[in-house]
């Protein structure tokens, strides 16, 4: 449930692309961060339904995904969160949130285009 | 016929956030301060609205968002508060589109304070702006100290953290120090305030923040 909106937000966003170009999409490239709140699984269930009838019909989905990265204060280094934990693991500092893990965008798409 | 690669690099959210600013730049127009309030189910997000309505000498607004049902908008129609309902039909959180359908059916005749209570739920809100100034995040120390481990965006992104029933603290073990750590982690700077529904306390103090922040 919770995918299905934003999955017709990605199908609207590589067809507005397509149109663009005069073509079709053949393949997306969408990154989503394991911190997005969204899970690629379930977008790529919702995404053969969404996108019949639309110019993406058929098109293949990939989704690279990005595991989130705390930011240590005291060393800088960017490291992976254990659970329940926020410890730095080079130095034992504390790690801070980070924009790296809550990606999630369309990245690019591949479209076949009518010759001229 | 030809293959083409186009970079897009669109972020999906990007139609939901143009129309949250839209739905800012309307609410700033009248000079209404708007407060996101997310939370559990049965967290007292209505319950903290209420209480801190009474302690605002400001008007008041208020947008419900629940996936089926009016029963919160009718309990504050009751105390005369200007109140509409969003019924979501079983989506989990608002979106900016929502709100912008609601707000145009509150009067907005004086500025004031708008609440906006989200669905019920500690997750998906936080991933969504619906044109609000602030996040008001709702836990009770029923939910769990563990919380801000187990759902880390939703207090990463508060501007207020409300502790509600304080006053179940000798039944529960809510280990407030774990809590905390957590927190500051995440949130260097989102005051908490400790209130319970039931005795009212804690609900001035953070209703003077609330009325400071939004320049009342
Ligand atoms: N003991 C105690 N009970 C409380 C307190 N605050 C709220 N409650 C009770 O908790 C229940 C839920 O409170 P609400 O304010 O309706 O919670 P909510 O977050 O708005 O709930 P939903 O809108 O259904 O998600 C109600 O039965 C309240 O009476 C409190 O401080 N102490
Ligand atoms: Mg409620
Ligand atoms: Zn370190």
């Amino acid at each position: 449930m919770h995918e299905y909106p934003v999955t017709v937000q990605i199908v609207d966003i590589a067809s507005e692309t397509a149109r663009k170009n005069n073509g079709r999409v053949r393949r997306i490239d969408l990154v989503v961060g394991e911190d997005s709140g969204f899970i690629g699984e379930s977008i790529q269930m919702y995404f053969d339904v969404i996108a019949e009838g639309t110019l993406c019909e058929g098109a293949q989905l990939f989704i690279e995904g990005v595991k989130p990265q705390l930011r240590c204060e005291k060393c800088g280094k960017h490291f992976e969160r254990k659970r329940f934990s926020f410890q730095c693991p080079y130095c034992g500092g504390d790690g801070e949130p980070t924009p790296i893990g809550k990606e999630f965008y369309v990245k690019s798409v591949e479209l076949e285009v009518e010759d001229q | 016929m030809h293959m083409m690669k186009a970079d897009v690099m669109v972020d999906i959210h990007a139609r939901n956030n143009h129309i949250a600013e839209h739905v800012h730049e309307h609410l700033a127009e009248h000079k209404i301060f708007a407060v996101n309030i997310m939370g559990a189910p049965g967290a007292g997000k209505t319950t903290t609205l209420e209480n801190l309505l009474k302690h605002l000498d400001v008007p008041g607004y208020v947008i419900e968002g629940d996936i089926e049902s009016n029963i919160d908008t009718e309990r504050l129609r009751k105390q005369n508060i200007a109140a509409t309902q969003i019924n979501t039909f079983g989506a989990c959180h608002l979106d900016a589109p929502l709100v912008h359908n609601a707000i145009h059916a509150l009067p907005f005749d004086k500025p004031g304070i708008l609440f906006i209570e989200n669905v019920g739920n500690l997750v998906c809100p936080a991933e969504f702006s619906i044109g609000e100034d602030i996040k008001l995040l709702q836990v009770s120390v029923t939910d769990g100290s563990d919380k801000p481990y187990k759902y880390p965006l939703a207090f990463e992104k508060a501007d207020i953290i409300v502790l509600n029933k304080i006053d179940l603290l000798p039944y529960v073990d809510f280990d407030e120090e774990f809590f905390m750590k957590g927190i500051r982690h995440l949130n260097k700077t989102a005051p908490v305030f400790k209130v319970s529904g039931k005795t009212g306390e804690g609900y001035a103090e953070a209703a003077a923040w609330l009325k400071q922040r939004a320049g009342f």
